[in-house]
Formats: structure tokens, sequence, C-alpha cells
């Protein structure tokens, strides 16, 4: 792998640009592999990555059966925050961000992370306590938090509507002034160069339809192009993740949701932070295109078709403009959906499964992108190791039989 | 959005509906008798089903009545539409069987 640098750029431009190199390799898939990894989405090459530099495991393939980042990497409006409200919780995404605030130097690829800042809107007297109640449980476990009022809202947001007689009037918000934004598709990119270059096989077109096993032991996976051999095997596959546990034999408290985003026309720069409001449904920051970048809600019925309904964004839009009247005659310019995998307590479940050497990530919902390193750190762990990390530990599967839930859907649900 | 037949009012925007997740979980009859793996299982666990699912819908904006529905959840197309406490039509039945999704 050439180092990617000032120097590498200038080199390049001298050339037109013709001899850049391709930034990792497309072999066929070997017979057999220590480690296969279902899933060519952030968190499945975070895995692979951190399987190759922390654990030394190296003999590992990332199947995707379309393109890399094509499934909920690529289509999210990349938010990124760990104020997230119980210590469990706290813990992971903290690590995640954490992670995310050296990767563009770890992985030498500019993941464009912006911390601009996140706030997260309250709208009446609950909202203000379980904010003030969320900021003050983070700063405990050592995360960076405030909870503003108006007049401090107002300063970084001149152009939001403070008005009091709306019908959900901007009350307070907490604020994480690390939280941000990063470029999705160069996570996704930057993390397979290099765990292409840390000898790692990505994989793409290479659809997984169905598992080994014997004696309840993984033995490989059956795809598209012929059966792979496996030690172990992660399986990473967001919305999927019950098609493929009903494969493997076990039930998994999945249900899969679409879940939208749009981009508007690009203006000039008007908003320099991420706003988020959970009770209105929406979201906006701006892109550095200048596109506003806006979210919604779920829809409420499951769906595999990567489509939402137009009335979840007909309600999301109207939120968006009571509290951005300013946005009111802009156009968008593009719509799409994503399928999520939402669970129960709104948290993610990284853990071992029932078949021996199957370990199952998945149950990231809406806000699974702010994890993408963190996830990909502790679930290389699980696999490593066999047992999980202590960070993840909580998050195991057996958690709806012992009823130890990690109830998130404060924090998350739809600010994601 | 789709449009969803409620069998008292007739075809209507989904708008208008509620979604009820899963059909055909039956309360278990002594719960007390159940392991937690049991329960878990009762409580979260899902068909999510790639294809022919059976699910509940329940008409909020208009008679408030619930059915159930068989929906391929990959196209979204509504297959079959029948009455709490029903069966799904045979022919959807096969379906399932048979796994197809289209
Ligand atoms: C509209 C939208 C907005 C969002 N906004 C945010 C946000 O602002 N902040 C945030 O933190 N999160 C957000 N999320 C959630 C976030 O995108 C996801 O939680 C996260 O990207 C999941 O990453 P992943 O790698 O697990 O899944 P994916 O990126 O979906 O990757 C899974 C991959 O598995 C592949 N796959 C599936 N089945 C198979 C098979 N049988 N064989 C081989 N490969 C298979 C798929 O093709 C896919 O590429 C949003 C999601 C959506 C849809
Ligand atoms: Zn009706």
């Amino acid at each position: 792998m050439t180092k990617y640098s000032i120097f590498s750029l200038l080199r390049n431009a001298m050339g037109y640009h013709r001899d850049w190199q391709q930034a990792w390799r497309s072999p066929d898939p070997k017979p057999e592999y220590d480690v296969v990894i279902v899933g060519g989405g952030g968190h499945g090459l975070a895995t692979a990555y951190y399987l190759a530099k922390e654990h030394g495991i190296t003999n590992v393939a990332v199947l995707e059966k379309g393109w890399l980042g094509g499934g909920n990497t690529g289509r999210n409006t990349t938010i990124i925050r760990s104020n997230y409200l119980w210590d469990e919780s706290a813990f992971l995404y903290e690590k995640s961000l954490k992670l995310y605030e050296g990767l563009s130097q770890d992985i030498n690829y500019n993941i464009m992370l912006s911390q601009r800042g996140v706030l997260n809107l309250a709208h009446n007297l609950h909202d203000v306590r379980e904010t003030q109640r969320r900021v003050n449980a983070n700063r405990l476990n050592g995360i960076d938090g405030e909870y503003i009022g108006p007049e401090e809202i107002r300063k970084l947001v001149p152009i939001i509507n403070l008005d009091p007689t709306i019908r959900y009037p901007v009350l307070g918000s907490s604020y994480q002034a690390r939280g941000g934004t990063a470029r999705h598709d160069a996570v996704a990119w930057g993390l397979a160069r290099a765990s292409d270059a840390r000898g790692v096989d990505i994989i793409q077109n290479c659809e997984v339809t169905g598992f080994d096993i014997e004696k309840g032991q993984i033995t490989g996976v059956q795809t598209n192009r012929g059966q792979i051999k496996a030690k172990k095997v992660g399986v990473v596959v967001a919305g999927h993740c019950t098609v493929m546990s009903d494969m493997a034999g076990f039930r998994m408290p999945i249900e899969s949701h679409p879940l939208q985003a749009m981009v508007s026309d690009p203006v000039k720069p008007i908003i320099d932070v991420v706003v988020m409001s959970g009770a209105v449904h929406c979201y906006v920051s701006q892109s550095d295109k200048g596109e506003l970048v806006l979210g919604a809600g779920i829809d409420a019925h499951t769906s595999y078709s990567q489509r939402g309904s137009l009335h979840i964004i007909e309600e999301q839009i109207a939120a968006v403009c009571e509290l951005f009247p300013i946005f009111s005659r802009m156009r968008l310019m593009r719509q799409w959906g994503g399928i999520v995998d939402t669970c129960p307590d709104a948290s993610p479940i990284i853990s071992k499964t029932p078949v021996d050497g199957l370990y199952f990530n998945c149950g990231w919902g809406t806000g699974g992108f702010k994890a993408t390193p963190g996830s990909g750190w502790v679930f290389a762990h699980t696999i490593a190791r066999d047992e999980p990390h202590e960070i993840n530990a909580p998050f195991s599967l057996d958690r709806f039989s012992t009823g130890h839930l990690i109830d998130e859907h404060g924090a998350a649900a739809v600010a994601h | 959005m789709f449009l969803i037949t409620c069998p008292f009012c007739g075809e209507r925007e989904e708008s208008e509906f509620s979604y009820g997740h899963e059909a055909h979980i039956a309360r278990p009859e002594n719960p007390e008798k159940l392991s937690d793996a049991e329960w878990a299982d009762y409580l979260f666990m899902r068909k999510n089903t790639k294809g022919v699912h059976l699910e509940r819908w329940v008409h909020t904006a208009g008679c408030r009545r619930w059915f159930n529905a068989a929906r391929n959840t990959h196209t979204n197309e509504i297959l079959a539409i029948y009455k709490m406490g029903e069966q799904p039509p045979k022919e959807i039945k096969a379906m399932i069987e048979k796994g197809k999704t289209s």
C-alpha cells in the first residue's frame, strides 16, 4: 500500500492522476479462511481491520453481496456522538468516538471527521428533565456534554426558531461539542484499504446463502461463488440479520424497518452544527458540499424494500420547516432509504450465538454509523478470543432472557 | 405509502392505519410455567420474514378495528387481508410453506 500524503498527491498531480494504485485488491475467494466476515458495511470492514491489527488474524475474508458500503453505511446521515444514557452504552459509543478521533491517521485515509457539535433538542418539560439527566449521566462517565438553554442555542444556531408559541417550542438542548459528522463512504473505503493492506481479502458480489454447521459448530458458508470453509464466521448484515439467523436456526429479537434520509440543493454555509429532535422526528446538518442533510423517523411497518413512505417525509419536512422557517423554500435534490435492524431496547447485539464459532453483530437500528470503529473493535475481540470484551459483554443475545435490557429509547430511537 | 383494504371500510391510504407487527402470537396460557428463554421468545423474538409475512394492522383513523394481512415485505405487496381470529387463506399458507417470496 502506498502511503497517501501531500507528497503522493503532488506526485500524482504531475502525472494527471493516472497512476494511482487501486485502493484494494479484488481476489477470488480462497477455499478456506480463519475468519469469514459476512457483510461489507462499515462494521464488517472495521471488524476485519481490527482482527488483523489488534489480534494478528489476517487470513480473513469479508464477503459482501453487493458493493462495499452499499448498505446502511452508504445511506446514513453520518451523525456521530457518544452521549447515550446508560453506562454500558456510554462505554461502547465513547470507545467508538475515541477510535474515530484517531482513525484518519490510523488508516491513512481522510474520513473527514468534523467535530462540529451535536444538539439534541428538548421541547417540553419531560424532554428537559430527560435531557438533563442524560447530560449528567454522560458527565459522570467522563463524556463531554452540557445542557444549554435557548440563549446559548441561539448563539450556536442563529437560524433556529425560538418562538415560544410554536407547537413544539425549543426549551433547551443537550450539546456534545465532540460530536459531529464524518464522510461515510470514506469510512468504508479507508477501512477496506487498510484491511486489504494487512492481508484481508475483500470479496464483493459474493452473497452468503447458507451456513455449514456440523454438530453445533460452524465450518463454513455457502455463497453464490461456492462453498468457503471457515473456522469462525462473523455476521454483520444490519437489516438482513434475521434472514441469516433463520439460516443458522436460531431466533433474534430484531425487526427490519425502512429509514429515509434526503438532501437539499446545495447552498452557502448556513448551519455549522448538527441539530436533532427526537420529539418532532427530524434532524439536520449541512454537508461540505452545502446540501442540507435531513433525516426522518422509521416507517412503522417492517420491510426489506429499501424505500420508505411519503407521509413520513411529509411529517419530517413539516417539523424542519417549523424549526427552521428559512428552509421552507428550499428544494430536495435526492431522497433514499435503508433497512435498519431495530432491537426492542434500541441497543445493539454483539454476541456469541447458539452455534459455536458463529458470531452476530446487529441491532444497531437507526444509529450505528457513529459506532462503526468501536463495534468492529469489540466484535474483533469477541471473535478472536471467543468471548466478549467487557465493553460488549452486556450486549449479548441472552440479555433478552436474563432481562438485563439496555433501554436507550431516550437517546437513540429517532435521534440517530 | 401503500394502499390497504380495510375489511370493514375498503381501500384507504396506509397513513390511516397503524401497524400491529407479527400476527398469530398466542399469549402463553401458563406464563408462570415458562422458562426465561420461552418467555423471551414470546416477548421479544419475531419472525421478521423477508417475503410473505403475516401481520396485524388497525384502522386507527377509520373504524378503529383490527385485522390481519399477509404482505410480501420485499415488495410491500399485500397478498391477503383476513379478519382477527381467522387463519390466512390456503394459498398464502402454501406460499409460506414453500418459502416463496413473490
Ligand atoms: C437513512 C439512514 C440514516 C442513518 N443515519 C445515521 C446517523 O446519522 N448516525 C448513525 O450513527 N447511524 C445512522 N444510521 C444507521 C447506520 O447507517 C447503520 O447502523 C450502520 O451503517 C450499520 O452498518 P453495518 O456495517 O452494520 O451495515 P451495512 O452498512 O448495512 O452493511 C451490511 C452489509 O451486509 C451485506 N449483506 C446483507 N446480506 C448479505 C449476504 N447474505 N451475504 C453477503 N453480504 C450481505 C449488505 O449488502 C450490506 O452491505 C442511519 C441509517 C439510515 C438507513
Ligand atoms: Zn376500517
